[in-house]
């Protein structure tokens, strides 16, 4: 087990704190989760943002389903989930939330699916875990926990969306 | 408030406020082909409804377009003419970034005296992938995917089915009502030649509803019973007790037959004006599948009224068309997981 239920609560406190650190002033600013772990981080750094002082953050998911790559070979297990942002993108510093990076895979599609929503003034991208094996130019500014070992499998559990809260690795 | 109302789109960008619609999670889309609405669930019917309220939000975007289909390529095989639907399907396609080939069968070889089964596979040997086809006998489409490897989608088919027509009237129900089972639905017109009131009726009845068949004895046969219709020659009493009422077009052509009564007998006897809509259910949802005949089926006053939703009904179509030319194509993928 890489972190315990404490322990994912502990880690997302500190991202909190460093994205509240580096918030622009005098921007909007929303934080978008990749659906579907990302969403419920995303929805967790608003609530630990705003409760910190922050004022006036949107919150968003995004659907990444029609800008992967690997689209066609996922066939009929592509299920649309749907992307839920209804606050204007453009002129916004956006923080871009998801749980693992590993390839980048997923962070080059929704850059896509943002920029396509509108043009905002910077993204940032926030991960809980960074598990090595990037295949894309793709890094993260806020890091909770990285990984050292190749070739380990990455499992998130998250209470809202599994009913259990952990990270594990192997 | 009118759900055609731009402003009311503006304030939910991404489609929030959709009625919801319960499809369990671990259901999977297998159809490589939409030919008709008879032969899928009342799951897949409902899984198609949540695949297009996900597009709704993509032609509110300023970029109206998701790269879900590049590469793919779509064609529009239409043997009868259309041009909503024609475009309708393009439109889609194009959306999901597919490319189109448009094939209209009165400038093609087909009056040189090909065949169906050569133009398609001389234009399938092109490398495409979906053909939405249109034509004047029942059960082309059906045809088709016998010897074709690509998707075949049917644009309407003879007097069979028109079954993305049947959805989209569908899904705009449950959009304005929030839902179809319990509802009364009456389908006016010349139902007996009508693909789009089988289409209807096949989707309609999967999903709970009650529906209505209304309009001379000679185009609305008993038969129609046998299928879960109620049929009725009296307008005025269909219309008591209707939660919707779809008034289908009546062909010009048919108008000089036999069949038909005259045009004023008709508009008379079927015809929804504004007086007839006394005594009806004031949230009566008001549709037509177009294009319509002004004064003829429908007075321009109540096409045009606030329980109108025959232009939501059009933009629906799009939403409807991406996520049918989606699923099949998907569905025609080999799963690499």
């Amino acid at each position: 087990m890489l972190l315990d239920g404490p322990g994912v609560r502990a880690t997302m406190d500190r991202l909190a704190s460093e994205i509240l650190a580096d918030l622009p002033a005098g921007i909007p600013a929303a934080v978008i989760g990749i659906r579907r772990r990302g969403e419920v981080l995303a929805q967790r750094l608003v609530h630990e943002l705003h409760r910190r002082g922050a004022e006036g953050l949107a919150v968003g998911s995004l659907d990444i389903t029609l800008y992967r790559d690997d689209l066609a070979e996922l066939g009929p297990q592509a299920i649309l989930r749907g992307t839920e942002i209804d606050f204007d993108v453009n002129g916004r510093y956006i923080i871009l939330v998801d749980d693992v990076l590993y390839t980048g895979r997923s962070i080059r599609a929704a850059l896509d699916a943002l920029v396509d929503l509108g043009r905002p003034k910077a993204i940032r991208l926030a991960i809980l875990v960074d598990r090595p094996g990037r295949e894309l130019p793709i890094q993260a500014d806020f890091v909770g926990v990285r990984v050292q070992q190749p070739d380990v499998p990455v499992t998130v559990l998250l209470t809202e969306s599994d009913g259990v809260e952990e990270v594990r690795i192997g | 408030m009118s759900i055609d109302s731009p402003t009311t789109q503006a304030q939910s960008p991404t489609g929030q406020g959709n009625p919801p619609v319960e499809v369990s999670d671990d259901f999977i889309w297998k159809r490589r082909h939409l030919l008709g609405l008879e032969e899928l669930s009342a799951e897949e019917i409902l899984y198609i409804f949540k695949t297009a309220q996900t597009f709704q939000e993509v032609s509110m975007r300023s970029i109206k377009k998701v790269p879900a289909l590049r590469g793919r390529v779509v064609v529009n095989l239409f043997f009868e003419d259309s041009t909503r639907t024609r475009m309708s399907f393009a439109l889609a396609a194009q959306r999901l970034s597919a490319d189109v080939l448009e094939f209209a069968a009165a400038k093609s070889s087909v009056t040189k005296g090909e065949s169906l089964r050569d133009t398609v596979r001389n234009i399938e040997a092109m490398g495409v992938d979906v053909f939405v086809i249109r034509h004047s006998a029942a059960g082309a489409p059906h045809y088709l995917t016998q010897f074709t490897d690509c998707c075949v989608v049917n644009a309407g088919d003879g007097q069979h089915e028109h079954p993305t027509q049947g959805l989209i009237d569908i899904f705009t129900i449950l959009e304005r009502k929030g839902r179809i089972a319990g509802l009364n639905v009456v389908i006016v017109g010349d139902i007996g030649h009508s693909r789009v009131a089988r289409s209807n009726l096949w989707g309609l009845t999967k999903l709970g509803a009650k529906v209505t068949f209304v309009g001379p004895t000679t185009l609305v046969p008993r038969a129609f019973e046998k299928m879960g219709a109620t049929v009725s020659h009296d307008l005025d009493a269909a219309l008591k007790g209707a939660d919707v009422v779809n008034m289908l077009r009546i062909q010009r052509e048919r108008m000089t037959s036999q069949v038909f009564p005259s045009t004023e007998e008709y508009t008379r006897l079927f015809g929804l004006t504004r007086q007839r809509l006394r005594g009806t259910k004031p949230d009566l949802l008001i549709m037509h599948p177009g294009p319509i005949n002004r004064g003829v089926e429908l007075a321009s006053d109540v096409a045009d009224g606030p329980n109108s939703s025959i232009l939501r009904q059009v933009s629906n179509g799009l939403a409807i068309r991406m996520a049918v030319l989606f699923l099949v194509n998907q569905a025609s993928t080999p799963t690499a997981i």
